[in-house]
């Protein structure tokens, strides 16, 4: 999910603090899906994307196109304002309680030489490097990504040789929006979720995209590895409750030092 | 202007005689976050330095009196400063490490929210203050610890908190420190070309603006009597504190009284008339889809506009 929220910064600028609330839809989209269609989230999660995407399309032409120049105090304030929208949405249409979905492979388990996995996870594991892999190609080898990046690098240069800039930017907000989707439907197997997750979502995804770097696709990656480890080991060493605080510690320390994170290029 | 305000002072003063109770603690909510949006208003509305962490300063003010009261005794009304130093100095080790690092923007607000957000999960694993289970105070009714058996009572202080706090912020605005922050808000570079020590002016708004949080925790403490390590330290605070000001203009002095008027009763009629059958959400979707359409149509906020008309509707007066 990091990555696609480095795709939306890194394209255009803007911050999108409705992230982990459009994770949690995609989620409660593959719960439906699950529930309602008997589709197994690990089919599901091409829809919930699909879903995602026009959502996100729709968000950028209809809300943040019109201040994409402001300041970037209003576009925080405004995706602020989405994600409260988003979260308890969620909260009116399906209710307070933690839901978890049912996949078959989730009974599942191999054993991998001397360690005991469990499918479902080998599977989102696999799927969202696979999904990673594929964004990459696609920013690096095709027209569309290499305008993306452009757009990125400078949106006005872009302009000038005839990009159509806003489309640009609706296009990566909408893949940013169904990478989101799908990492939604993908982990919705593994991890419980609630409407109430959507912000420390959001701040958690915040978290890997700065310490791995804004607008830098491999460091997005690297920093999600970077937080859940750091995590891990501040679970077994402190408590497992405690575990956050690594990681918003881990964060003031990179924004102060390093505030382009580990691989970005400049800062601000 | 003046006479207006006078009007509407007395009619405040005046009114807990007619009102019953239940619209009582709602003007005592109306004030309360009027004075917590005043206070962020200095360093967020003037100074621009948009803060989504203020409950942290809420919420060491309100453990740090109600800890005091409970373990030692002190009266919350000097425990009231005390969590207003306790804050102040969280806000300056956060300004400074902000300001002197040159976080902007989308980093200083992360750096805000990051700093609630230890303070949270600190609270929630230290069970001296009673970790996630919270903190209770045992009602007394005694004045001397800040407990009245009359809502009336609260009314008066929260109405004082909201204007003491917005006496400053209008003595700010017609100092020079007010005419520095809001030329470090529009064009921070030009500022500190001119030769303005802007990291000095942000330090200082950014003290007195957590101080006064702070000393708005106790208020909270003792007039809801349980502290939730998630409620007083978390985003939806902070969201909530930050909402007012912006909705009703930041930067400017009347600004978070009229948000906090506007948004106050709404919050509370959604979650009359919505708060059941899982309806729970709705006044926060209200909020969002009035932030969303306040950045949109009104980025200054309501009181500029309604200047603004009224400016229009008599034009000599």
């Amino acid at each position: 999910m990091a990555v696609g929220l480095t795709l939306i910064f890194g394209v255009m600028r803007v911050v999108n603090f409705a992230h982990g609330d459009m994770m949690v839809w995609g989620m409660y989209l593959a719960w439906l899906l699950a529930t309602r269609a008997g589709v197994d989230p690990y089919v599901g999660f091409v829809a919930c994307a699909a879903v995602l995407f026009v959502l996100g399309v729709v968000i950028q032409r209809v809300l943040v196109d019109r201040i994409v120049d402001a300041p970037h105090e209003m576009q925080i304030l405004l995706m602020l304002g989405v994600a409260l929208v988003l979260e308890n949405a969620a909260l009116v249409a399906f209710g307070p309680d933690p839901q978890r979905v049912r996949s078959p492979l989730r009974a599942a388990t191999i054993w991998i030489g001397p360690i005991f996995v469990d499918v479902a996870r080998l599977v989102t594991f696999a799927l969202a490097m696979a999904l990673t892999l594929a964004l990459y190609l696609f920013l690096t080898r095709t027209d569309l990504g290499r305008t993306m990046r452009a757009a990125a690098d400078n949106a006005y240069g872009a302009l000038v040789i005839g990009t159509d800039v806003r489309r640009v930017y609706a296009v990566a907000f909408g893949i940013g929006a169904a990478c989101v989707g799908a990492a939604g439907a993908l982990v919705s197997p593994i991890l419980p979720f609630q409407p109430a997750g959507g912000l420390s979502l959001s701040v958690a995804s915040f978290n890997i995209v700065i310490i791995g770097g804004m607008g830098s696709l491999p460091g997005a990656f690297l920093g999600g590895l970077l937080v859940s480890v750091a995590e891990s080991m501040g679970a077994v060493f402190l408590s497992p409750s405690m575990k956050e605080l690594v990681s918003f510690s881990l964060l003031i320390l990179i924004l102060l030092f390093r505030p382009a994170g580990l691989f970005g290029r400049s800062a601000t | 202007m003046r006479w207006v305000a006078a009007a509407a002072l007395i009619v405040l003063l005046l009114l807990p005689a007619v009102l019953n109770s239940y619209a009582v603690t709602v003007f005592i909510f109306i004030f309360f976050y009027a004075f917590l949006g005043q206070a962020w208003n200095i360093v967020g509305g003037y100074a621009g330095q948009l803060s989504a962490g203020h409950a942290a300063f809420v919420g060491i003010g309100a453990y740090a009196s109600a800890l005091l009261s409970v373990q030692a005794g002190l009266t919350p009304w000097i425990g009231m400063l005390v969590g207003g130093v306790l804050s102040a100095a969280l806000g300056t080790v956060v300004g400074y490490l902000g300001f002197r690092f040159g976080l902007r923007g989308f980093y200083f607000v992360l750096l805000t929210v990051a700093f609630a957000e230890v303070c949270r999960i600190v609270a929630l694993n230290t069970d001296a203050v009673g970790g996630a289970l919270g903190y209770y105070i045992t009602f007394t009714g005694n004045p001397r610890q800040f407990q009245f058996q009359d809502n009336r009572a609260y009314y008066y202080i929260a109405l004082g908190l909201m204007l003491a706090a917005t006496a400053v912020v209008a003595a700010i605005e017609r100092r020079r420190f007010g005419a520095y922050l809001i030329a470090i808000r529009e064009d921070e570079s030009a500022c500190e070309a001119l030769g303005v020590d802007t990291f000095r002016y942000k330090m200082l708004a950014m003290v007195v603006s957590s101080f006064l949080t702070g000393v708005g925790g106790t208020f909270y403490a003792f007039y809801l009597f349980s502290l939730q390590p998630n409620a007083v330290f978390g985003i939806p605070l902070s969201v909530e504190i930050v909402i007012r000001p912006i909705v009703g203009g930041a930067g400017t002095v009347l600004g978070p009284i009229l948000g906090s008027f506007i948004l106050s009763p709404l919050a509370e009629a959604s979650r009359v008339y919505f708060g059941q059958g899982g309806w729970s959400g709705a006044h926060l979707i209200a909020y969002g889809l009035l932030l969303i359409a306040v950045v949109l149509f009104l980025p200054q906020g309501a009181y500029p506009a309604l200047r603004r008309l009224w400016a229009k509707a008599a034009p000599l007066r």
